[in-house]
């Protein structure tokens, strides 16, 4: 077995470990090399470090999973004696290692750097900085080092680009339909429009275009978090635009997206740079999928390109896809790649320049992505998914259509919905209502989702580029039959029908929070979990919204009420009309900002005789309020006394009106309206507690009452009460506003609907009742 | 003009369907032959004149208790207690019994020089009347001379300071009542016995009494053993409260009752078909049958609980006594039976009855599915003396639309119950021994009692226990037309139609049982031998 005896003790030095590629290559050394020792580079995480990320992150993956049962008890002191981390950076010059970091690469017999940003829409400069600058970082560092380790660079088969005909396994500068640039001016264009961008993103319209975009998402929640959000657009603004640079430069190049064009750029700056001086080799993948055999069949890691796209076919999203049948989709199962790899490995590196092998299956054993798509459909068909109501989801019939059409269709669909949700935020709708806003959000964001596939990875179901794999066969048939077996990477043993059938789709169902059985969901029992978990006795504290979270009112109908308490008939219906005729710039008002309404709202308390309101304002609660409250939310007030938390309710609403509430709180902060001589004055004596002003009160009173907000429950109903729900470790929608839901369902917040008793008021604008004075009236009634 | 009395109609080819009670609406169902169909006695004569009758009882009482007059005299503390919304059902079109009463006896009170008059509206722990509804029962003269002053009050089962704990009965009974009606020099009580277990002392007993003495008979236990409660000597509910009464009696609290009893006559002229009998519906009746019928159908639940509950009836005061409690209560139930008994040969395998919009706790207010439960196994169940009109292990089926409804202001200890409860448990044992006190002793339900318009947190339980007998009596209970759901969390099974009920019952009294339907209201008592 000269793979397994050629790397036998031997040392390697892996970058992207916490990868796909990365996983498999750290098991399969440790499986199948005997004593080989494996220093793996991770980056340290914010919370862990590279030890922890490499313990958490790859040793725990269930590829480790045929290691742990063949090893039992001893695999934790073999894998501590064979693996061990060190922190570095491929982004950083130096792989920013440390001393032992360095020693660990200097002791290095072979390096194999498979750290890359695979996602095909990263932003430019996030992938100059990696997948460009990686491998020639990498490769300085081995020449520091002065081990003279070979270096196996993991490059793709696409950085051929995606021309028609055949790519050979030759180095770029020889190949002939790759155009040669400059990579370093690749950088240098990269880097200032990463500069260009940030002064653009920084430049007074575009931030009051940002600012308007955070307020039209989550409302009047108070300046520092429309502030938060706004410079978050700004951030997402300059990345986008970064991704569509890179992008655009790909395309102008000749490749379907910045990956190949950077991996590509990567190989040449590598060559360049390191050529000769270092031994290198390029391993050239074309697209990585679930393994074949090794660790088992089926072992897959992470979201790839290809998973998506299946499960958003399969739960019936994507109507089409572009494509063409004949065309060949060119996939490698990830065992085979790893395989390769550590074939090149014990093989050594080539004295005269870099060498390059293909790990592609489309020259060997071309699979035609007609036969793609009719064994998906074909397994979907016997195997289908299942709807929220468990019936069974049918999968289109493609028909495949051109690139352009289906794009069209899609850009189509995005801006109608585009629009719904607009209409939808906009209107005051609360509840079940606002989570059809939120339902059209998601479908939106599939719709989206369907079309960044198409637009992705488009070019690479319509390719016609073939990879030959001339010198891997070759390297093949090197080796003798028990590395064919132990180490196969011939790409001829792959039986496509088994492999999608048998080992990939299933595989990708697992992996995926898809239903794949008939009947009631287990999904469902989430807020069951949430409301134990709010309801734990560990909580500390629960504060309440009262408007629309506790009771269906508002300041305005509690006005109406008590000031028509004692209008005569008459004068009712121009109380009413006048009303009705200023709600609109109420509504307006409100939707800008909460404490200015109010305080303007209040206004008309001016010169109101306390006396008669404080005793109108029981009837009020009693007749009015309490047939307009949620009984649901009655009770979880009570529930949470009852555990013993403490309860406090934050409102903007008058403290007469709430006064009958007192009993059901321990606290209660409200807006409190200065007395003259009797009577109110119509100003406020503090700033009313609303909007972020609520999170500030929270705090203190937390503070105050040594209660940790981590451990606390909020309760509100709106964007506005954002600062509040955000403060606590456990925040809940109640019968959320559009904006909130949309907001609620993003964050996984738990969303409560409680509603008034069916039984309750539904009058849209309640008034008091008529003074019951003259004994007709009694009669009358 | 004549009257005829109840009647027990056997179905045969040539009967119309019969008219259930369907909350607020009503049906017709045709019921299988050989069914009985049970008729109210028709009404009484109304008493012609009735203050001239009010005086004469006033100025006549029976047992040992002088004339009013005799017992009023200027400085004395006089307390005049009366009965609360919960009767007459429906509300009575005005002038209210209450007010006819309360007038004469303050005339009195007037003509003897007392000035120390206090009214009390004997609440137990039912809500507390609105203003409105307390002009309807007094009249505007007695609301406008008291209510402004603070002498119209409401019993307050929760106000430690005006609740005085007179002591113990002999089994252990805590007697605790409001403390100005227990300390004045003289308690009159206004009654109006709509039903037989109205009145006597259960009036002061329980209608003025705190939960810390009502606990000992508004129990499970107690009305397991009240067989049934209409029937006060058959009844371990009344038995608790005379124990009581009399007790209040020997403590020197010196009560002058006042009982009324009413006639059948029920629904106002334009409703006449609802107390007529079928066969004798006239084309008006017909007409008007089949308008409110489609008429109902159309609007909201929440229209025609409006029309309903406008209804006032124009039943008339039959009889009027006074003096004291027992011998005063010993005349109002000879009275009340005069008025309401039927007599009926052997009981039935499946008892049916359609339940109207209202009962004592949903007056102006909505019929939730546990008040639904409780009038008919706790009210129309016990219309009984003797033995109950369904056998034991018998069937009771009922027609009812039992939505999920409930008033928010006035039942929210029910929607807790009907959440938290009903969840957990039917059995009232379980749900006494369980749940009971931290209901009863919850502090916001207090608070909504004492300041709104709440029943008390413990009085869903009340409504539990009073169907207890029932539940122990019956094999199944199926309601008819309800919200399935609902249906099932009060522990009964649903059913779309009669049919579809007689069916789910064969399974408990076989194809072909007996049947008997209580053709209520208006109200009727069976005496079943």
């Amino acid at each position: 077995m000269p793979i397994g005896r050629d790397l036998r003790g031997k040392r390697f030095f892996i970058t992207g470990a916490t990868g796909f590629l990365g996983t498999a290559l750290v098991e399969r050394i440790l499986r199948c090399v005997p004593e080989a020792e494996i220093t793996v580079l991770v980056r340290p995480g914010r919370r862990a470090d590279a030890a922890a990320r490499l313990a958490r992150e790859v040793i725990k993956n269930d590829c480790f999973d045929r290691l742990r049962d063949e090893w039992g008890d001893r695999f934790a002191a073999e894998v501590a004696r064979r693996v061990r981390a060190v922190p570095g950076d491929v982004g950083q010059d130096g792989l920013g290692l440390d001393e032992a970091g360095r020693a660990a690469l200097a002791a290095a017999d072979i390096v194999i750097h498979s750290a890359a940003t695979v996602s095909f829409d990263a932003p430019l400069t996030q992938a100059v900085e990696i997948n460009l600058l990686g491998p020639s970082r990498v490769g300085a560092a081995v020449a520091a080092s002065g081990s003279g380790a070979h270096l196996i660079s993991v490059s793709t088969a696409y950085v051929a680009s995606t021309h028609q005909g055949e790519a050979k396994e030759e180095l770029l500068s020889e190949n002939r339909f790759t155009l040669d640039v400059d990579w370093e001016d690749e950088v240098k264009a990269a880097r200032r429009l990463r500069d260009d961008l940030q002064a653009e993103s920084r430049k007074p319209a575009a931030l009051t275009g940002f600012t308007k975009q955070a307020r039209s998402e989550i409302g009047g929640a108070g300046e520092h978090l429309i502030a938060t959000r706004a410079e978050k657009v700004r951030e997402e603004w300059v990345s986008t635009q970064l991704v569509d640079a890179g992008a655009a430069r790909a395309h102008s190049l000749g490749w379907p997206d910045a990956y190949p064009f950077t991996k590509a750029m990567g190989e040449r700056a590598l060559v360049a740079q390191w050529g000769g001086r270092v031994p290198i080799t390029f391993v050239r993948p074309s697209i990585i999928e679930s393994a074949l055999a090794e660790p088992y069949p089926g072992w897959i890691r992470g979201f790839r390109m290809a998973e998506p796209i299946i499960v958003s076919y399969a739960r019936g999203l994507l109507r089409e896809f572009p494509g063409v049948p004949e065309g060949i989709i060119d996939v490698i199962p990830v065992d085979l790649v790893v395989a390769a790899i550590l074939g090149v490995a014990a093989h050594g590196a080539s004295t005269g320049p870099p060498s390059v092998y293909h790990v592609a299956s489309g020259v060997r054993n071309p699979f035609r992505y007609g036969h793609l798509v009719v064994l998906t459909q074909d397994f979907f068909s016997r195997n289908p998914l299942y709807d929220e109501r468990g019936q069974p989801i049918n999968v289109p019939e493609w028909s495949f259509p051109g690139r352009g059409r289906v794009q069209r269709q899609l850009r189509r669909a995005d801006a109608a919905m585009t629009l719904a949700e607009k209409l939808l935020t906009a209107l005051p709708i609360r509840g079940t209502q606002a989570e059809l806003a939120a339902r059209i959000e998601d479908k939106h964001m599939l719709a989206k989702r369907a079309l960044g596939y198409v637009e992705l990875y488009g070019a690479y179901t319509e390719t016609d580029a073939r990879y030959r794999v001339d010198r891997l066969m070759t390297l093949w048939d090197t080796f003798d039959d028990e590395d064919h077996q132990v180490f196969c990477f011939d790409p001829g043993v792959i039986d496509w029908d088994d492999y999608v059938h048998r080992v990939h789709l299933p595989s990708v169902l697992e992996h995926t929070r898809v239903r794949t059985k008939a009947g009631k969901s287990v999904v469902e029992k989430r807020p069951e979990r949430a409301r134990k978990a709010i309801l734990s006795p560990d909580r500390h504290l629960a504060v309440f919204d009262l408007e629309h979270t506790l009771m269906s009112s508002n300041v305005v109908d509690t006005y109406a009420w008590l000031a028509s308490r004692h209008l005569p008939a008459g004068r009712r219906a121009r109380f009413v009309a006048d009303l009705v005729r200023q709600a609109p710039s109420l509504l307006a008002l409100d939707r800008r900002d909460r404490g200015d309404f109010l305080r303007s709202f209040y206004r008309r308390f001016e010169d109101a005789p306390i006396a008669r309101l404080r005793e109108d304002s029981w009837e009020l609660f009693h007749q009015q309020l309490l047939t307009r409250s949620f009984p649901d939310g009655f009770a979880r007030v009570r529930a949470h006394r009852a555990l013993g938390h403490r309860t406090l309710l934050i409102t903007g609403a008058l403290d007469f009106i709430i006064e009958p509430l007192r009993p059901l709180f321990d606290d209660i902060v409200c807006a409190v309206m200065e007395e003259r001589d009797g009577l109110l004055t119509g100003h406020l004596t503090t700033l009313p507690p609303i909007g972020e002003a609520r999170a500030l009160v929270l705090t203190d009173y937390a503070e105050l009452h040594s209660l940790s907000l981590e451990e606390s429950v909020a309760y509100a109903d709106s964007a506005s009460d954002l600062a509040m729900l955000e403060a606590v470790g456990f925040p809940v929608a109640v019968n959320p506003e559009a904006r909130l839901s949309a907001i609620a369902r993003r964050r996984g917040w738990h969303v409560e609907h409680w509603a008034k008793a069916a039984g309750g008021s539904h009058r849209p604008l309640p008034l008091g009742p008529f003074d019951v004075t003259s004994p007709r009236a009694t009669v009358a009634r | 003009m004549s009257r005829r009395p109840g009647f027990v109609l056997e179905v045969d080819k040539s009967t119309p369907p019969t008219l259930f009670w369907n909350g607020e609406g009503f049906t017709l169902e045709t019921l299988p032959e050989g069914s009985r169909v049970l008729y109210a006695p028709e009404p009484m004569e109304a008493l012609s004149d009735p203050y001239g009758a009010i005086r004469h009882a006033l100025l006549h009482p029976v047992g040992d208790r002088d004339p009013l007059p005799a017992l009023l005299s200027a400085g004395m503390k006089l307390t005049i207690c009366f009965d609360d919304i919960s009767l007459p059902l429906p509300p009575m079109v005005a002038p209210d019994i209450r007010q006819m009463v309360i007038e004469s006896v303050l005339d009195m009170a007037a003509d003897a020089g007392v000035d120390d008059v206090v009214l009390v509206a004997a609440l137990a722990l039912h809500r507390r009347m609105t203003e409105s509804e307390l002009r309807h029962a007094l009249g505007d003269r007695v609301y406008d001379a008291f209510a402004p002053h603070g002498l119209l009050t409401q019993h307050d089962a929760e106000d430690a300071d005006n609740l005085i704990h007179l002591g113990q009965t002999e089994q252990g009974e805590d007697i605790e009542i409001n403390k100005r009606a227990a300390t004045s020099d003289l308690l009159v009580y206004v009654n109006i016995n709509l039903v037989a277990m109205d009145g006597g002392h259960k009036s002061v007993a329980t209608g003025l009494a705190s939960y810390r003495s009502l606990r000992h008979h508004h129990n499970p236990q107690t009305m397991q053993h009240s067989r049934s409660f209409m029937d006060a000597p058959a009844s371990e509910l009344h038995t608790s409260n005379w124990r009581m009464g009399r007790y209040i009696a020997e403590s020197g609290v010196k009560i002058f009752q006042i009982e009324t009893t009413l006639n059948t006559d029920t629904f106002p002229s334009s409703f006449s078909f609802l107390q007529k009998r079928e066969w004798e519906w006239n084309l008006r009746d017909r007409a008007t049958y089949a308008g409110t019928s489609a008429a109902l159908a159309r609007v909201p639940s929440r229209l025609s609980r409006q029309i309903f509950h406008s209804i006032k009836s124009p039943h008339a005061m039959t009889s009027v006594q006074a003096g004291e409690v027992e011998a005063v209560h010993a005349l109002t139930t000879e009275n009340v039976w005069k008025q309401q008994g039927v007599e009926v040969q052997g009981q039935t395998d499946i008892l049916t009855l359609g339940l109207p919009y209202i009962c004592p706790y949903n007056v102006n207010s909505i019929m939730n599915p546990i008040l639904v439960a409780c009038l008919g196994l706790g009210y129309f169940f016990n219309l009984y003396r003797g033995q109950p009109l369904v056998r034991q292990g018998g069937v009771l089926i009922l027609r009812h639309p039992t939505r999920p409804e409930f008033h928010p202001g006035h039942h929210p200890s029910y929607i807790d119950f009907y959440e938290q409860v009903l969840t957990q448990t039917v059995d009232p044992v379980r749900i006494h021994k369980e749940f009971e006190e931290s209901f009863a002793t919850d502090p916001w339900y207090i608070h909504l009692y004492r300041t709104g318009h709440a029943y008390h947190g413990v009085h869903p339980f009340y409504m539990w226990y009073w169907c207890a007998h029932a539940l122990q009596h019956l094999g199944r209970v199926i309601i008819v037309g309800g919200d399935a759901a609902a249906v099932r969390r009060l522990g009964f099974s649903p059913a779309s139609s009669l049919n579809d009920a007689l069916e789910i019952a064969s399974d408990v009294v076989g194809s072909s049982p007996t049947l008997t339907h209580l053709h209520a209201p208006p109200i009727m008592m069976a005496d079943v031998t």
